[in-house]
């Protein structure tokens, strides 16, 4: 029951490209956003962080529908993008876009969570030494977010993943060019005849995604440990 | 060190404002909890904005409401030893050492690491993690850490506090060499009057938020007499003991004092309940008690049933308090001359 097509192997490939991808872009942003929100004094914080939210709490079809009429060719975005010869939408990097505005929400959180633990007197104590607030990000909030950035990507990555609803609007459903493991198997459950193809991808993702969490969790240890030590 | 402050800050059921100046190189910051010593530090360090008020260390002006000055705390070159000393967990002990080290231009850096760690004793420490140390070990590692910073001032917060009790006022000979040698001024915050006598030069009490008085340890210590069930402690600071048939010997002024410790390093401080010394009218020709000192009555003060009385040992001051009743009996008026006993273990070691 596992003769995979090339297609997909290629929905599965470049699944993976996808959400590492989208991950690996929203590390930086999703950190610095989280320690806004953490340990930031400011004036409509509340409001950003509902902006920073609503993602998570939208229906996927809505935010790719949003990032269509953004991205899209007469898009305020979109059109300045094609000036200067880049298109998004219906490439794989549309795939990356839908999947980086839903997953961010869950990377924040994760991250902030952790930067929460940070006990703040670490940070005065880092200022009074003469370090500035970026120095005090880079040398001591980092260093002890490891486990809380582990956790924060590994919940994108995952999610990532699985995006569907946003990805089928903005980036469509080519085989080979756009078609992420989700979209393959809804082209299989829509074939007749396709519940062999459906299934053997449906255990390939949970394979994918089990292994994804393994790696996470023997990570988080091993920092545990050694922050430990 | 001048400084010069009038600092206003409110907070829901709580309104601090203090005012002061002080040329004294050692400040004590002394009060209750909650009477805004925690605040002050902040304050001083500028890790919470005031709400008004001036602030001058030296020749820097640190904060200024009316001209809208506010120095950030990285740049105040006020460097904080934390009660908990919040050294960080991800670096070595000798990382530690150096992060604020590493952030003054190389020109600033007058202070040495390597003689820094030996005066504190914590070289053989430095590759180790924080996390492996015992707690007075933290302590000096994190008073290393700000002092290698070549602050301007060191500011300490209640440091002692979290330490267990027999081992705590150990770091207080290394604290005093460092701030000699290095020449730092010195604003000591804490609950404890000893720490205050033992480290200060001046004290600023604080009440509700507000300044309650400006004053010397000494005085502070004598009109806080009363509420302490051990009356009053006298400290001996005291070296170079000589053994004598079990017991140690030691010069006290023109005094001589027998103990029953040792110093380990020749130096030593000692404290003695002002109600563990028993006075007599006349030499008592024999007593159990292995110190007899001759004394001239200086001051007398009344603590409720209790008198304190201060003598003048052959030029150095002890204080002993007695009761009412045994103070008439005595016939203690100011210049007589009396007799003190004190039991050569009445003596309790500090450091």
């Amino acid at each position: 029951m596992f003769d995979l097509t090339a297609t997909d192997y290629q929905a599965v490939l470049l699944s993976a490209k996808v959400a590492l991808t989208a991950t690996v872009l929203a590390l930086p942003v999703g950190f610095l956003a989280a320690s806004l929100l953490a340990f930031g004094r400011f004036r409509g914080k509340a409001v950003l962080e509902g902006i920073l939210h609503l993602p998570m709490v939208l229906p996927p079809v809505v935010v790719g529908y949003l990032l269509l009429l953004l991205l899209g060719q007469n898009g305020p975005l979109g059109s300045f993008l094609r000036s200067v010869g880049v298109r998004i939408i219906f490439t794989w990097w549309a795939a990356v876009a839908a999947s980086l505005v839903v997953g961010f929400p869950l990377l924040v959180r994760a991250i902030r969570i952790g930067l929460e633990d940070i006990d703040e007197k670490l940070l005065q104590a880092a200022r009074t030494l003469g370090a500035p607030w970026y120095d005090t990000l880079l040398t001591v909030v980092l260093p002890l977010s490891g486990r809380a950035i582990l956790a924060g990507a590994s919940l994108m990555f995952a999610r990532s993943l699985g995006e569907f609803g946003a990805t089928i609007v903005l980036a469509g459903n080519i085989p080979g060019l756009t078609q992420t493991i989700p979209l393959a198997i809804y082209d299989y459950v829509n074939t007749p005849d396709g519940d062999h193809g459906a299934l053997a991808l449906c255990l390939l993702s949970i394979g994918l995604s089990l292994g994804v969490l393994l790696c996470s969790e023997t990570l988080t240890r091993t920092l545990a440990r050694r922050s430990k030590a | 060190m001048n400084l010069n402050l009038a600092l206003q800050k409110k907070f829901c059921g709580f309104d601090f404002d203090v005012a002061f100046r002080t040329d004294s190189k050692r400040l004590g910051i002394f009060g209750r909890s909650g009477s805004g010593k925690s605040t002050l530090v902040n304050l001083l360090a500028g890790l919470l904005p005031p709400d008004a008020g001036r602030f001058r260390f030296g020749d820097r002006l640190l904060y200024d409401s009316a001209q809208g000055i506010c120095v950030s705390p990285q740049k105040r070159r006020i460097a904080v030893v934390f009660q908990h000393s919040h050294l960080f967990p991800h670096l070595t002990v000798e990382r530690n050492l150096l992060y604020g080290y590493r952030r003054i231009p190389a020109s600033e850096r007058t202070i040495d690491p390597g003689e820094l760690c030996r005066v504190l004793d914590i070289s053989h420490l430095l590759k180790r993690s924080v996390n492996a140390l015992s707690g007075g070990e933290r302590q000096r590692v994190a008073l290393g850490r700000g002092v290698l910073a070549n602050p301007h001032l060191l500011l300490m917060d209640e440091p002692l506090s979290g330490l267990d009790e027999k081992l705590k006022y150990q770091i207080i000979p290394y604290l005093k060499d460092v701030l000699d040698r290095y020449d730092i001024p010195l604003v000591y915050v804490s609950h404890s009057m000893n720490e205050m006598r033992m480290l200060v030069d001046e004290v600023l009490v604080l009440e509700n938020g507000n300044l309650a008085s400006q004053t010397s340890p000494e005085t502070l210590a004598r009109l806080r007499m009363k509420e302490c069930p051990l009356g009053y402690l006298n400290f001996f600071s005291l070296q170079n003991p000589v053994p004598d048939e079990h017991l140690w010997a030691y010069e006290w002024g023109k005094n001589r004092l027998t103990l029953t410790h040792s110093t380990s390093d020749h130096k030593g401080l000692f404290t003695l309940a002002s109600k563990d010394i028993v006075l007599f009218r006349r030499h008592p020709e024999s007593v159990s008690a292995r110190n007899l000192l001759r004394g001239t009555v200086g001051n007398i003060f009344e603590l409720d049933q209790r008198i304190g009385v201060e003598l003048d040992c052959n030029g150095k001051p002890l204080v002993a308090t007695i009761v009412k009743k045994a103070a008439e009996e005595l016939g203690v008026n100011p210049g007589k001359e009396i007799y003190a006993a004190i039991k050569a273990d009445a003596f309790r070691r500090v450091y």
